[in-house]
């Protein structure tokens, strides 16, 4: 088990492996398909700082205002392919360190992930009461009024968020590994016949 | 003249409406128990301490959680899709403005629903790309409305949601990219094949409704109300029920696990029904369900819940 504090330097991001399994601490960002066609073709310089060495999180929350506080009541990870058009961009414009979200991605973002040294962090696809838990304080939102609550970016502090990594800034992805596996299974079992 | 005694005295919707925020409640933060099982049973097939174990034990716990809080286990909290049955009028007890009148309670369910936390505000106009926040609208929710001879309603849930729905599939036999003719041969091709193309996409270990026949939207319609089914059943077809355990043992074997991380727990389980079909077309259509597999249902009568379903 790796312990890793964000933001995540890209000294600290090539020693990191597909298949280890990592407690992530520190700031976090959501961003969901509106805020990545955001991000790409508005390209906001302000969020540059926040993201440079920093973690996005592919969620859109259930969020709840108690008071003056911004409460996480549940946060999954969402599908992560649907940013893929969006994803090798963003990590050359911001700098991104990890990607986190549910599924894995494809060819042009782990080209990017090894080209710009970042990793992709999956977390488990319906843990939103686990990983809501994870969150210890909500330090900011932006354009909450403009996309909604679940597609604005929440900046979340994490502790001990449980993720692994399955594409890392070595060319490996544990999805592209799997496909292949269970591909030359699948073949067997067909031409043995099962009924 | 009893049978218009019953009618006149109606029922009150608001009764009525507090029965649907709480089949909302418990779709969305408590899981049924016959899902609850089928993951323990897996966990169990799994080497303690490999990757799909920890996966499995760690969606238990969040299953609990969500439980112990009433708050939605999966932050995507879905399309709803209802299937409510409506007494035969003449036997009905009166829901004002009938099918649309339950539609109204439904709509304001919902909303209250939304505010409650149960459900994420998660409809959009598709074409300004805008949340209507606790509102609804044109096709969220789904709700399927039938008639029958008994003289209570029923309503059953389920909450679909996104990631699994995209790995859906439908194919239309014969399919040269699977090898796959006109038979049951070739329908077990088009199955595993899905399974496989989903890899752990859809929230794997997941649950497979399955039509053969029928139109491109009755196939699919059907596929995704065999998911209604108990995880535990029978198939009263034996021909169907066969096929479901050989496509059960064969997507275990593919090695995908939970999540895609790999394991021997891939699917938690198979439903397949078939409906008639012309003979230009054989459809294959495939629901896949995520292992939040959140279905609730209630009977109701005289202005109470009769029972509780699933």
């Amino acid at each position: 088990m790796v312990i890793l504090n964000s933001p995540i330097s890209k000294k600290e991001v090539v020693k990191l492996r597909a298949g280890d399994t990592v407690h992530l601490n520190g700031i976090i960002v959501t961003a969901r398909d509106v805020a990545h066609k955001y991000l790409i073709e508005k390209k906001p310089k302000e969020y540059k700082k926040l993201l440079k060495n920093g973690v996005l999180y592919h969620c859109g929350p259930v969020v709840d205002r108690v008071g003056k506080k911004w409460i996480i009541a549940a946060a999954g990870p969402t599908t992560s392919m649907r940013q893929e058009p969006y994803t090798a961009e963003v990590i050359r414009e911001y700098g991104v360190s990890g990607i986190i979200g549910k599924g894995g991605m494809g060819d042009r973002t782990l080209e990017a992930l090894k080209k710009y040294k970042a990793v992709y962090f999956h977390a488990i696809g319906g843990l939103a009461q686990v990983l809501a838990e994870c969150v210890v304080d909500v330090k900011d939102v932006f354009m909450l009024k403009e996309f909604g609550s679940p597609e604005a970016m929440w900046v979340l502090d994490v502790r001990d968020f449980p993720v692994t990594i399955t594409m890392d800034s070595h060319g490996n992805s544990l999805h592209k590994t799997m496909y292949e596996k269970s591909g030359a299974i699948l073949n067997s079992l067909i031409t043995k016949g099962g009924l | 003249m009893q049978v218009m005694k019953k009618t006149d005295r109606g029922l009150s919707n608001k009764n009525l409406l507090n029965t649907f925020v709480e089949l909302i409640r418990r779709a969305s933060s408590d899981l049924p128990v016959d899902v609850v099982t089928a993951i323990k049973e897996g966990l169990l097939t799994e080497k303690r301490n490999s990757i799909a174990y920890k996966t499995l034990q760690m969606i238990l716990k969040n299953i609990k959680l969500a439980k112990e809080k009433s708050l939605p286990m999966c932050q995507d909290t879905g399309t709803p899709v209802f299937y409510v049955t409506l007494p035969n009028p003449p036997l009905s007890p009166f829901v004002k403005g009938g099918c649309s009148g339950i539609r109204g309670i439904i709509n304001q369910a919902i909303k209250e629903s939304v505010h409650k936390l149960y459900l994420r505000p998660n409809i959009v106009d598709t074409l300004t790309g805008k949340n209507l926040g606790d509102r609804t609208g044109p096709g969220y929710p789904v709700i399927n409305f039938e008639e029958w001879e008994k003289d209570y309603i029923k309503v059953i849930l389920m909450l679909k949601g996104g990631g699994c729905e995209n790995v859906g599939t439908q194919y239309a036999l014969p399919d040269s990219r699977v090898n796959a003719g006109r038979d049951l041969e070739g329908v077990r091709r088009c199955i595993l094949d899905a399974v496989h193309k989903a890899q752990g996409r859809g929230c794997s270990p997941g649950i497979l409704g399955v039509c053969i026949g029928g139109d491109r939207v009755s196939s699919y319609e059907e596929s995704k109300r065999q998911l209604l089914r108990s995880l535990d059943d029978r198939n009263e077809n034996p021909v169907l029920g066969k096929l479901e355990q050989s496509i059960m043992k064969d997507s275990n074997r593919l090695g995908i696990g939970p999540m895609g991380f790999g394991g021997k727990t891939t699917l938690l389980g198979v439903k397949i029904g078939s409906l008639c079909r012309i003979p230009p077309s054989y459809f294959v259509s495939v629901t896949y369900m995520c292992w939040a597999y959140r279905r609730r249902g209630f009977e109701y009568e005289n202005e109470k819940v009769r029972r509780w379903l699933y």
